[in-house]
């Protein structure tokens, strides 16, 4: 370093000088210095919850007993489980299970309470939705005991001695409890948001960092043309990102498509269109290329937090889900979680959809109305 | 060497039907940005066909009463019409019309040549972009060049090829952001050689420029300073209007006789090569003024006509005494 004799430092200083000034005149990255950490720490910290407690829980009671309302009690009791649903009958039950409003079905068959007096050993059945193992975990170790002592308690069996019924539990949609099976659809969601998240916000910032806006604004297209114009061939882009994540996951991982390929297909090109019009309407917020990232960064953060890819949504606090709900990652989470693993329909999915048509069409609003028409 | 032949007929079609020979008809523009006004009740009007000079200093607001015209900005107040259309209201209708020229190069870097001029004719719905890019790459003299990324074109090539996608889709107006900054003189010949063409093809262009000389191949031109128009006319009539006397005077130490006559407000002394143009609107207080120096027999003084820079000086002086 002989090039310039001595100033090493005052060169120094004069850049990181000039550094500062520069970042202060920018406010989203100040703006993301405080928020990202204060965002990781409180969603870390107060959301998250790998040992989730209030499972919705279906109880389906083919008969009114002391016993079947001591159990339905104890269940409510323990912080494991919130009994959300009373289905009346087993097809029912499995509706609830396979559109995703409940992770647990406990099933109280009829006659129970004269089988237990009889000391016959009847079988208590509990379906647990296992396409999130993590989340099913612990509610379903826990289960034999909770009901065991709720019953004692009561006076209903023996203080001591064998258990005078059978649990007898049936880990659904993922019996091997593989954690692939979860992660793999999950990653779908996630690796599409990352990716088409990116394409469309640096569109319009692009087009303005460029100078080419100024030509574009003056030529006969309107906003919403030139949104739907940028949108389209990521769309296409993004269907073969998901062939290809989904095709490997066959592959390599063995992950089963149980339901309708076709059905998966439409709603992942929706839930692509949804990542693509929040990306757009970042790109129409942001002042600049790298604004339009950060902003991006700052939205899939929490996307993948919160949405139940990494951590169970059940677990969640409400504040939390409800913040959830407003990412079409949850929702195309639950999705496709159900139709690859579950085999659920359209019919079971209809709420998860609506939502993320919804959100897309917010997001496009959003975009349309803030694009500028002039450089007023 | 013409556009196509349908796109010709439809512009044709389309000028018969709005109003007969103002392109430009605006009255009282005025715009501000964070309280700073930029253009201040600004009228002009423009002649159809005629080739229409915009001339000011940087900062002037010529940019943005161009931006005005073809609705990219919204004034402030006043109104006007821009091919007949409402330029407050109509913007949509004048986009079709105007072919916009940006002062910083516009089209995509990253496409060729050739990707550009289709994706403008497709925009504007030009019936076979293909043909209409091909024959406008010939025309612009890019044979050969139409797939080269445009990025890496030179400045003069650029401000062609800009030109070129604003003329494609055959419109009535130009609006040309001054086309011919950093570009070398020949390119800058051979640009007003076009723009004279596209006139004599009956469009009308409203070009905005700091170069003199390009000011005199204007029919028309504008003065405007600190948003303020303060002179419109021919180039003579502007020189006429402006009422000035002017000597030059060439000989020895010129710039000490420029510091000494500068100290009178009522001149105004600028150098001009060897020489010294010294101007006053007050002919008979020039002569006063210059009665001394003269005398001395040092220089040589010449009666000259003044010159449309000595015009814009004088007007820039005036305008930015108003200021103060």
């Amino acid at each position: 370093m002989k090039m310039f004799a001595g100033g090493f430092w005052r060169r120094v200083g004069a850049m990181v000088r000039k550094e500062f000034l520069q970042l202060r005149r920018d406010r989203i990255t100040l703006a993301t210095m405080v928020t990202v950490p204060l965002m990781q720490l409180v969603l870390f910290g107060y959301a998250i919850n790998t040992t989730p407690r209030y499972l919705p829980t279906a109880v389906l009671l083919q008969e009114q007993s002391d016993v079947g309302r001591s159990i339905l009690a104890a269940l409510q009791n323990t912080r494991y489980f919130k009994v959300t649903q009373l289905p009346r009958t087993a097809d029912e039950m499995d509706h609830l299970l396979a559109a995703g409003q409940v992770l647990f079905a406990v099933e109280i068959p009829a006659n129970f309470e004269r089988a237990v007096r009889r000391g016959d050993r009847p079988t208590l059945l509990v379906a647990a939705d296992a396409t999130d193992p993590v989340a099913a975990g612990s509610a379903m170790s826990s289960l034999g005991t909770v009901v065991q002592t709720a019953l004692r308690n009561d006076r209903l069996i023996p203080d001591s001695g064998q258990t005078p019924f059978e649990i007898r539990s049936h880990a659904r949609y993922n019996p091997a409890a593989s954690t692939q099976l979860n992660i793999v659809p999950g990653l779908l969601g996630t690796i599409l948001t990352m990716t088409m998240l990116i394409f469309t916000a640096l569109s319009v910032t692009r087009e303005s960092e460029r100078g080419t806006m100024e030509s574009l604004l003056a030529m006969p297209i309107t906003p919403i043309e030139i949104m739907l114009g940028k949108i389209a061939p990521y769309v296409l882009i993004g269907i073969f990102q998901a062939a290809l994540i989904i095709g490997a996951g066959v592959l390599l991982f063995a992950v089963p498509i149980v339901g309708d390929p076709v059905l998966l297909a439409v709603l992942t090109t929706l839930f692509i269109a949804a990542n693509l019009a929040t990306g757009y309407t970042f790109s129409t917020v942001a002042q600049n290329q790298l604004q339009a990232v950060q902003m991006a960064m700052m939205y899939f953060l929490p996307n993948l937090l919160l949405s139940g890819f990494m951590f169970p949504y059940a677990g969640m606090p409400v504040w939390a889900q409800w913040i959830s709900e407003a990412f079409p990652l949850t929702h195309f989470i639950r999705i496709v979680r159900a139709i690859m693993l579950k085999g659920s329909t359209l019919d079971d999915l209809h709420y998860d959809t609506a939502a993320m048509l919804v959100l897309t069409l917010v997001a496009m609003l959003i975009a349309v109305t803030r694009f500028r028409r002039t450089l007023d | 060497m013409t556009a196509p032949t349908d796109v010709v007929a439809k512009r044709m079609a389309d000028a018969a039907e709005a109003t007969p020979d103002i392109a430009i008809d605006v009255h009282g523009l005025t715009k501000s940005f964070d309280g700073r006004t930029v253009v201040r009740d600004l009228s002009m009007q423009v002649r159809r066909g005629s080739i229409y000079g915009f001339l000011g200093p940087n900062g002037s607001g010529k940019t943005t009463t161009i931006r005005m015209l073809c609705g990219l900005l919204t004034p402030d107040s006043g109104s006007g019409t821009c091919l007949g259309y409402d330029i407050l209201t109509q913007a949509d209708k004048i986009k079709l019309h105007v072919g916009y020229m940006t002062q910083r190069f516009s089209l995509y870097q990253d496409l060729s040549v050739r990707e550009n001029l289709e994706f403008v004719g497709r925009l504007y719905g030009v019936p076979d972009p293909r043909a209409a890019a091909r024959d406008m790459i010939k025309r612009l003299g890019l044979d050969g060049r139409g797939e080269q990324i445009a990025g890496s074109l030179s400045g003069g090539w650029k401000q062609r090829l800009a030109l070129g996608a604003c003329t494609l889709p055959g419109p009535q107006l130009l609006l040309l952001d001054e086309p011919t900054a950093g570009v070398d003189p020949k390119a800058r010949r051979e640009f007003w050689n076009e723009i004279h063409a596209l006139a004599d093809e009956g469009l009308t262009v409203l070009v905005s420029t700091h170069y003199m000389d390009e000011a005199e191949r204007c029919h028309e031109i504008a003065y405007i300073a600190y948003g303020e128009l303060l002179t419109h006319g021919t180039v003579d009539q502007v020189i006429a209007q402006a009422g000035l006397s002017t000597y030059t005077v060439s000989g020895e130490g010129l710039s000490r006789l420029s510091d000494a006559l500068s100290e009178d407000k009522a001149l105004m002394v600028a150098p001009f090569g060897n020489s010294l143009h010294v101007s006053s609107r007050d002919a008979q207080a020039l002569e006063r003024a210059i009665a001394a120096h003269r005398d001395e027999g040092r220089w040589t003084w010449t009666r000259a006509e003044p010159s449309l820079e000595d015009v814009f000086i004088d007007l820039m002086s005036r305008s930015r005494d108003n200021f103060k």
